[in-house]
């Protein structure tokens, strides 16, 4: 069990390398990453507030949007990939389980995530802090974003592997990948403000908005990220007791999403026919 | 159940409506290489992935060496060499033997000998995505010899091989056999299965149409044997005459019977008086007579022709 997990986990890791995507992925997100900062860079002073936690704040969007992509490019053809190639069946009457499959992909998956993110986001860091300064919060918060993006990010991956075991072919899952950002990513977060607006105060800002929020992995990495840190209370314009009641539950909705969506895809992938 | 061997007993397969399998029945056991053989779309396919349980049954069990099909017991068992094997064209032969050796609990010391015996020695450290077809088979051959299995499912191993690969490949498949291995192998080549099988199977439409060694296929089928004797210039007429067969042209005769027949048959010519014949030629029914005897009776109905 072991074995096999470490086998498909290191195989995994093996080609990643190989065909370019730890590149690709550690670049994409360096090269935003110091976009952002000095994009940043030039309001500073302004609110006696040091670079560094600027930039986390406007990490912590871009996050919102990359990690999630990656993610769905690292895993759209997890299962449907292996299908449409043959090497499914033969992977499969291997005495190893389908669990094992995964789990080494998985893994595989969320170190190049890891590592895409710490790299690109340490440097960004570095840069901020050598261009204008940090604070202790400053390092708190990057170092919370290099923690729970990697969690959103497994999030997605869940998602690509389910979206992957639906598909007959790897051209259907990137499809549906890409459809899963625009809705999870962007429509979402569109809908609910829209409703908001619409209701104009009423039940639905209440009640249904805040769990709607919180339900999101993308808007539970926000919250966690923004209520943390001081940057927050600027950037959100949220009150304080909002902000702490729905920060734990946001934590809990980040971790219990890659959870949840690997379990699923688990299941999708022990019924998949091959 | 019988631990040494192969039993499938009277297997059902339906996929939607269509029957693709009905009530097939037969065992492979250890150390005996068991050929497959039927027209496109009869099934032989969808056998063999019944028995590694990529696929469930609809009627019928099947029992590998002692395990139920898709248990890990019959996993470690059996080794498959798929119809069509696409590895990831990013790794190296040797990087995805030496990942399958470690997917089946193996140490990978045997990658090396393997690469060599199949002869990919040389190109074991070049990606796949550059091998020709034939190498790409032979990573597939490799990782079955690997696992030096008890049981060996080979789906149409040799298509895409030229001829002395073939024959190395089946060189390959006797030493599995003499080392205890069950081989079971689908096939469209009949010629070359005919040295190298101990029995066939032949399918059509889904049915099981014949099975045994091809003798006793040849004996069951009692087709005719077929002798050819060139005669001497301008003997034909007489050489057809005392022989009772029939002229094919101006110097060969040709002489149809049924196989018991086959020892007259030749005593007669050998009693010939001298310088009436040239040379003769026997030809018993080759297996693609037996073939074609069996599938066009078994009601190929929807073979594709
Ligand atoms: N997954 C599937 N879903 C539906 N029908 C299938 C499936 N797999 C096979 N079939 C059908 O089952 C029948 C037998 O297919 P199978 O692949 O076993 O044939 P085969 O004997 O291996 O043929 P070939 O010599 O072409 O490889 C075919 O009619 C095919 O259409
Ligand atoms: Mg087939």
């Amino acid at each position: 069990m072991i074995t096999s997990i470490s086998a498909v986990a290191g195989i995994e890791l093996r080609i990643a390398i190989r065909n370019r995507w730890v590149l690709i992925s550690v670049l994409l997100m360096t090269l935003f990453a110091l976009a952002l900062v000095f994009a940043g860079s030039a309001p500073t002073g302004v609110l006696g507030i040091d670079l560094l936690t600027v930039s986390v704040a406007s990490l912590t969007t871009l996050t919102v949007y990359l990690a999630p992509l990656l993610a769905l490019l690292l895993s759209f053809d997890g299962i449907s990939g292996e299908a449409e190639r043959g090497s499914l069946p033969l992977l499969l009457t291997y005495p190893t389980s389908r669990g094992a499959i995964l789990a080494g992909k998985a893994i595989a998956h969320i170190l190049i995530l890891l590592l895409a993110i710490c790299i690109g986001y340490g440097i960004a860091g570095l840069a901020a802090t050598l261009a204008g300064g940090a604070s202790a919060q400053g390092v708190e918060a990057l170092l919370r974003l290099c923690w729970t993006a990697p969690l959103l990010g497994a999030a997605f991956l869940g998602i690509g592997y389910t979206l992957s075991g639906f598909s007959r072919q790897t051209s259907t899952a990137a499809a549906l990948a890409i459809a899963a950002w625009l809705i999870l990513v962007v429509l979402y977060d569109l809908g609910i403000l829209g409703a908001l607006v619409f209701d104009d105060g009423g039940v639905f800002t209440s009640h249904v908005f805040p769990v709607l929020l919180v339900a999101n992995p993308a808007d539970a990495f926000r919250i966690v990220n923004v209520s943390g840190s001081q940057a927050a209370s600027l950037a959100s314009g949220m009150t304080n007791e909002i902000g702490a009641a729905s920060s734990w539950a946001s934590l809990l909705s980040l971790i219990l999403w890659p959870a949840l969506s690997l379990y699923v895809a688990m299941i999708v992938f022990r019924r998949y026919e091959t | 159940m019988n631990s040494g061997r192969l039993t499938v007993e009277n297997a059902c397969k339906k996929y939607g409506r269509q029957e693709v399998l009905q009530d097939v029945s037969l065992s492979v056991f250890a150390g005996e290489r068991v050929a497959l053989l039927g027209h496109n779309g009869a099934g032989k396919t969808t056998l063999i992935k019944l028995i590694l349980g990529l696929t469930g049954l609809t009627g019928g069990t099947i029992d590998v060496f002692g395990h139920p099909t898709g248990s890990d017991g019959a996993r470690r068992t059996a080794a498959y060499l798929p119809e069509t094997v696409n590895f990831h064209g990013m790794l190296t032969g040797r990087e995805q033997l030496r990942f399958f050796a470690r997917l089946a609990g193996e140490s990978g010391k045997q990658v090396d000998g393997v690469l060599e015996k199949v002869g990919l020695a040389s190109a074991a450290d070049k990606r796949i995505g550059t091998y020709s077809k034939g190498m790409r088979q032979r990573i597939g051959l490799a990782q079955v010899l690997m696992r030096r299995p008890q049981l060996a499912l080979l789906d149409e191993p040799t298509s895409g091989l030229d001829p002395i690969s073939r024959r190395t490949f089946y060189d390959l498949v006797d030493e599995l056999a003499q080392a205890g291995t069950a081989v079971f192998v689908s096939s469209h080549a009949l010629t070359e299965l005919e040295a190298r099988t101990d029995r066939i199977h032949i399918m059509a439409s889904g049915k099981l149409v014949a099975a045994g060694s091809l003798d006793a296929l040849r004996k069951e089928a009692g087709l005719p044997t077929r002798i050819t004797v060139k005669a001497v210039h301008e003997k034909a007429d007489a050489v057809a005459a005392k022989l009772g067969g029939e002229r094919v042209n101006c110097s060969s005769v040709q002489l149809t019977f049924g196989a018991d027949e086959k020892l007259d048959r030749i005593s007669a010519i050998a009693g010939l008086e001298k310088g009436l014949v040239e040379d003769v030629d026997l030809a018993p029914p080759s297996l693609e007579d037996l073939y074609r005897h069996f599938t066009a009776k078994g009601d190929g109905s929807d073979h594709i022709n």
